[in-house]
Formats: structure tokens, sequence, C-alpha cells
């Protein structure tokens, strides 16, 4: 299994599962729904927060969060 | 619909443009509050559809769903779901980001669900054309059973056609649901709509998905059993419905907009971030904006200050000549004309301060701040956000309070406000700069000024224990809310003037109404203890003094030590002895409640007694003697004891005011006071125990 949190800066991915419920909610209605693909466009000095390109817009997770999010890299 | 007022709902997603259709729609003719028993910003205001019709609107917080998360997302759905609601709208318009549809109608299409009346307002129009995609606005409005028109809200575009197609929506609803969620989960929606008695299957699943829809607590174990008994999982239930939803939108999505080749500009803000975000640069650039903020609070707005000081300076003797001496000459001139100045010489640094801020925020740096800072300020228990107003409180504390609202977080956000004022403000700077000057000398060590290397210093202590008292705080602050940082990163537009403009107004606005009013009531009690004493004390001390040379000096300062605030200095004198203290700064310390910069005024005021001859305040302190020892009175130790009470004390009323205003409750300013005095009075007892 992959998670998001793995990725580097650059790939591309499809969204699979997330683990957290209240997370699970969130980022659904943010539109990322499972089958859609993403670009993974930065990620922050010091561990800091992921942000990717999904569905024409950027979105940024803390990393800790991306750990539960499941994730296939295309 | 003559003359009558309906109710016009805006919602949309954060960053959907809805705030400047807001102002496009109402122009200045807002009012901002807050909900009840909540610290969420309530703006309405009115609107001009045509000329026989007005409408009330309401700007709704800006949220993805009409599930709630927030306490922001609480509000929109609390007003969109009860039809029993004071705010209940006739008639909603949803914002959306033409150039970010797929996610920006979800809102819409759950709204349609609930059977509201709708009108879908696309705005970004231009973006979206940037990016290479065409909307079918025609096509999109016929499938979705409502109308649609597209706008551009900064530029005033589709204003006039939006008003006429509200008008003529009124009283209309959507005729199927975009997503029907009696067929996804049979049987279960039409129990729970008998159950709450109504026929709404959106609002009914909502309710069974635990939502707290007002008015349902008695519903809440029927609905749970039925739960039970149909086999749903809320969680799960929700998820399947957005999951569901999504799909129909890709449907959409697909058939109404064209993707073409995007067009070359609308690679900017890849370019800017790759700067603006660098793991090097980044950092350089906010450092540097950080520094221009601070330049600009702390010395541009010195001089529209020392305007409005010499300002009510001159009123002030206007006044004081012009009415009849007595009693009430000196109320409207020392208690409400001094409060009054008080106030409105907070004005420039607000304004400057939510100048820099409004600009930031609507370029969309901001999200990119909060990005790079995040993991660093979380470590201490505040959020990327924090930056500004805990640097900006080195300025001053009120307006920096005034803008942790964009501190999604509560914990967070309460956490930035407690400590903002350990941030050395400009009022403790006279302060500084008086003591200072009497205890250190003006001496180079090792080519530094020793007087300005203590000065730093006092900075840093600030700074310093704004930190660990913010760790301290987010181990002992309990929130049941977990903290997430799901945020979209905008794309980077060019500032709208007009909303920067709004946003300097209404805050200074709500700081001059509803701070100004405690504010001058406060001024008033403290004119009335330094210029009121029990029994004929007053009297007897202009007859002592009467033909004496310089007899004015000498009655005003008897009369501060024989006033109300005198006895309170002699009162508290004993508490404040192993501190260093005698009554006569205890008295300063209490006038210096009204604002920092007090004390040094009533310093010179209450030690120019019995002197004859005019001196300045530092030449008069210096010459003072401990009558204990016969030495100098304001020796290394009293001098950095007194600093260090001023560093950590809650003296300045306009903050608590703010601090009760921003966070809805007494509590927190009260909170606030102790600690901060507690820090105060044990690290002058040790530095002055230590030292002398």
């Amino acid at each position: 299994m992959q998670c998001l949190a793995e990725l580097s800066i650059g790939s591309t991915g499809e969204m699979v599962r997330i683990f957290d419920n209240n997370l699970e909610q969130k980022l659904l209605e943010m539109g990322c729904t499972p089958g859609e693909n993403f670009e993974v466009v930065r990620k922050a000095p010091f561990g800091g927060p992921v942000a990717i390109l999904i569905s024409s817009y950027i979105l940024s997770i803390r990393r800790e969060d991306a750990k539960s999010i499941e994730v296939i890299e295309l | 619909m003559s003359n009558q007022l309906f109710k016009i709902a805006l919602a949309g997603n954060p960053n959907s443009g809805k705030t400047t259709l807001f102002n496009a729609l109402t122009g200045l003719k807002q009012k901002v509050g807050n909900y009840p028993g909540i610290t969420v910003e309530k703006k309405t205001g009115t609107i001009k559809l045509s000329n026989d019709s007005k409408a009330i609107a309401i700007d709704l917080p800006g949220t993805y769903s009409l599930f709630s998360k927030s306490i922001d997302e609480e509000v929109a759905q609390q007003i969109l779901c009860n039809k029993d609601n004071r705010d209940y709208p006739d008639i909603t318009l949803v914002v959306a980001d033409a150039s970010n549809l797929r996610r920006s109608i979800f809102l819409l299409t759950q709204i349609i669900d609930l059977k509201m009346n709708v009108v879908l307002a696309l705005n970004m129009v231009d973006i979206a054309t940037k990016k290479g995609l065409i909307v079918d606005v025609n096509l999109l409005s016929k499938k979705l059973g409502i109308p649609v028109v597209a706008i551009n809200a900064r530029k005033g575009k589709g204003i006039e056609v939006l008003k006429k197609t509200v008008i003529n929506s009124l009283g209309k609803s959507p005729d199927y649901p975009f997503l029907d969620v009696g067929k996804l989960f049979k049987g279960a929606i039409q129990k729970a709509n008998i159950i709450r008695n109504v026929e709404n299957n959106y609002a009914s699943f909502m309710a069974l998905c635990k939502q707290k829809l007002s008015g349902e607590i008695e519903n809440r174990c029927a609905l749970n059993q039925l739960c039970k008994s149909e086999d749903i999982i809320p969680e799960r239930a929700q998820a399947k419905e957005t999951v569901n939803r999504y799909s129909l939108i890709d449907k959409l999505v697909k058939e109404t907009v064209k993707q073409g080749e995007p067009i070359g500009k609308y690679m900017i803000t890849k370019r800017l971030d790759d700067l603006l975000i660098h793991p090097f640069y980044g950092y350089i650039i906010f450092l540097l904006i950080l520094f221009v903020i601070f330049q600009v609070v702390f010395s541009w707005a010195t001089y529209p200050m020392d305007l409005i000081d010499g300002l009510f300076v001159d009123i002030q003797m206007f006044v004081s000549q012009a009415l009849p001496k007595g009693l009430l000459n000196d109320l409207v001139v020392n208690g409400i004309l001094a409060g009054l100045g008080g106030i409105l010489i907070f004005v420039p640094q607000i304004a400057f301060l939510f100048a820099f801020i409004a600009f930031l925020e609507d370029t969309g740096y901001m999200a990119r701040v909060s990005f790079i800072t995040d993991k660093l300020l979380r470590n201490v228990g505040l959020n990327g956000r924090s930056i500004i107003p805990l640097l900006s409180g080195a300025a001053c504390a009120v307006p920096a309070i005034m803008s942790t609202r964009t501190i999604s977080s509560w914990k967070e956000r309460i956490i930035t406000i407690l400590v903002t004022p350990l941030m050395s403000c400009s009022a403790r700077l006279p302060v500084y700069t008086l003591i200072i000057a009497l205890i250190i000398p003006a001496e180079d060590y090792f080519g530094f000024n020793l007087q300005g290397i203590v000065m730093m210093s006092f900075y840093m202590i600030g700074f310093v224990a704004a930190i660990l008292v913010a760790l301290l705080l987010k181990y002992t602050i309990k929130s049941k809310e977990h903290s997430y940082y799901i945020m979209e990163m905008p794309s980077y537009k060019i500032p709208d003037w007009k909303t920067v403009g709004y946003t300097i107004f209404e805050k200074v606005k709500v700081f001059l109404f509803d701070a100004g009013k405690i504010i001058i009531a406060v001024s008033i009690v403290l004119w009335f203890m330094s210029s009121f004493s029990p029994g004929d004390n007053f009297e007897k001390i202009e007859k002592k003094w009467k033909g004496h040379e310089n007899a004015e000096f000498n009655i005003n300062a008897d009369k501060l030590e024989a006033s109300y605030a005198g006895i309170l200095g002699k009162m508290i004198e004993p508490a404040i002895k192993p501190l260093g203290f005698d009554w006569k700064i205890g008295i300063s310390l209490i006038t210096s409640f009204a604002a920092r910069e007090v004390f040094v005024g009533t310093m010179s005021t209450i030690y120019s007694v019995g002197d004859s001859n005019v001196k300045s305040i530092q030449t008069r302190l210096s010459e003072l003697k401990n009558p204990d020892t016969g030495e100098a009175f304001f020796t290394p130790a009293v001098g950095i004891s007194l600093m260090l009470f001023y560093a950590f004390a809650m003296q300045c009323m306009t903050t608590i005011v703010i601090v009760y205003r921003e966070t809805n409750h007494w509590k927190w300013p009260f909170i606030q006071f102790v600690y901060m005095g507690f820090l105060a009075y044990f690290s002058s007892l040790i530095a002055y125990q230590l030292l002398s």
C-alpha cells in the first residue's frame, strides 16, 4: 500500500481510500474522490504540508494526514 | 413584491469571490456583528434590486459542503437547513468559481436537494477562459434546473442581470433533486421524513447522518433506531452519498465544460510559487515582508497618530476654555475627550495593519505563508497564521488581536490572542526609554551602545515569553476539535482594491463602535478615581498651597495623592514593596491601566510635589533619594524590576476590551489579566530581590 506522504514532488497518482473518518469526509467533499487523478506539486520544508493539484486546483494537506491517504502512483 | 424586504443568503466556497460579490451588491450598506454566542462574523447588508424592491443580504461563512465540521460551517448549515431560523433566506445565491466548477458546484447541488429557491452566480469566467475552460452557461442552467448567471464580481459585470434574475426567481424552487437520496437509501429516507414530520429528503438524510439540525433533539433517538434497523452507518452513508454526488457532477461537467488550450498567463502562479514557497528564499521573502509591515505600522503610523494627538490637545484646550470651569469641564476634557483621543489614536495602526493583511489575503499570498510556517509554529501550539498577529503585536496588540480571525482553529487562535500582548508594544517604549536612561549608563560595550542592548533584550524577553506561554497553553487548553489543515491554495490575483478598502473600513468601524463604548466608560471611571477624594481633602490642599509659587504643580500632585487612585496606590504599597516600588509608583501602575504610556505623565505629576523648579521628569527622577538608605531611589534593581513589570503586566484596557470582543467571553481577558499579572509580579520580585 502506498500513501500520499510517500510520493515525491512531480509524481502523479490516483486517489484510492482515506482511512481517517473525519479527514475522509472533508477531502471527499473537496473533490478527492476515489479514482481522481492528482499531481504532487509542492512539499513544505521541515516536514510541513504537501500540496497536490487535483481537479484543477491546488490543495494542501498536513504531512501526517497525508499518511492516512492511500494512493496508487501512476 | 413592491417595497417588501426579503432575505437573500450568499453561499459559496472560500475564495469563490463571494465576499467581493457581497460588496458589489451592498456597497457600504453593511453591518458586521457576531452570531449570538459565537465569534463567527455575521455580515449583513441591503441590496437595492430594482426601483421598488430591496432585499437584506447575508454573507454566509465560506464552506465546501452543508455537512458541518467547524463552527463557521455550522452557521451556514443552521441557516440553510432550518426554515424556522430567523435568517432563513427567501432565496439563496450560490457563488461558484467557473475555473473550478467541479468542486464549487458540490455545495450548490446540496442546496438544490434541500428544495431551496436558488440562483447560481458563476464567477471568475475570465480565469476559466485563461485556463482554457469554456462553460456552456445555458446548458448548465438547463441541466441543473435553476437560473445561472455569468458574472465578474471584481469588475461588477453581470450584476444587473443577476439582480433581475433574483427578482424573477422568487418563489420558485427546483422541480427535481440533483441527486435523489430517496433512491440511494431506499426506505430509510421516507421513514426519516415521517419521524421528522417533513417532506424533505435531503434534510432528513442529513439528520440521519447525525447532523445537528436544530429542533431535532427529540427525534435523535428515533433516528438512531432507524439507522440501526435500516443498517445505516452514518459515516459510510455520508461518504457513499458524496461519492455518488461527485460522479453525477463529473458527468455534468463533462457535458457543459469544454477543455481547450490554456493561455500562457495562467503559468504565473507556478512561477511565483517557485519563489514564494522556496525552501530558502520563501522564508527570506516572508521575513522581508514582515519587516516592511512592522516598519510601516511602527513608524509611518506615528505621523497620523501625532496628528490625532495634537488635534485632541487643541480640542481639549479649546473646550476647557470654552466651558465654564468646574466639574463638567473637567469630566468632558479629562474624562470623555481624553478617552476618545485614546481610542482614535489606535485607528492609524489598525488601518495600516489591515491594509497589509487584506492585501496579502486577497493576492493569495497568505495561504502560502501558512503553508511554509504551519509545521514550525504548530510545534509551539500556534498556527501558520499566528505569525502576523504576533509580530504586529510588537507595534500594538489591539490590531494584532483583531487580525487573529483568519486562524481557523479555535485553540490556536485563543493561544495567539492570549500571548500576543506579551510582545513589547510601542506603548512600552516611552516607559523603557525613561527607565533605561535613568539606570543604564550610555556607554559602549564592544562597539554596541549599552542602552540599546538593554532595550533590545526587553523586546527579546517579550518574544521568548510569548513562545513559552504558547507552549504551556498548548498542553493545558483542552479542545475537542482535531486541528486539520486542509486548505486550498488559490491562484495569485491582483488584489481587488475595493475589497482591501472595505476590510479597512469595516475593522476601523468595529473598533470605534464596539470597543469604543467600553473604553470610554473605563476612561470615565479612571478619571473619577484620579479626580475625586473622600471628604474635603481637595479643598484643604488648595488652601495649603494658596499663594505659593508654582501652586498648580503642587496642588495637582497633592490631589493625585489624596484621590481614590492615590489611596489605592498606598493600599497596594505593602504588596509592591518587595518589588522595590513605593506608593507613587503604585499610583502610576493604576493610572497606566488606561494606557501604559500614561506612566510617564503620572510619574512626572506625582514626583513634582514640593519642587518649585521646572525640571524634566528624567532629572527629577534621577535626583530622587531613597528615604531609608539615602542613596538614589532608582537603582538598577528598581529600574529592571519596573521594566519587567511593564513587559509582562496586562496594563491596557483597550486590549482587554478587544480580547473580550474577539472571544465573546469575559473569561479569556480575565485569564489573560491574571496570568500576565502573575508573570509580572513574580519576575519583578525575583529580579529585585536578586539585584538589590
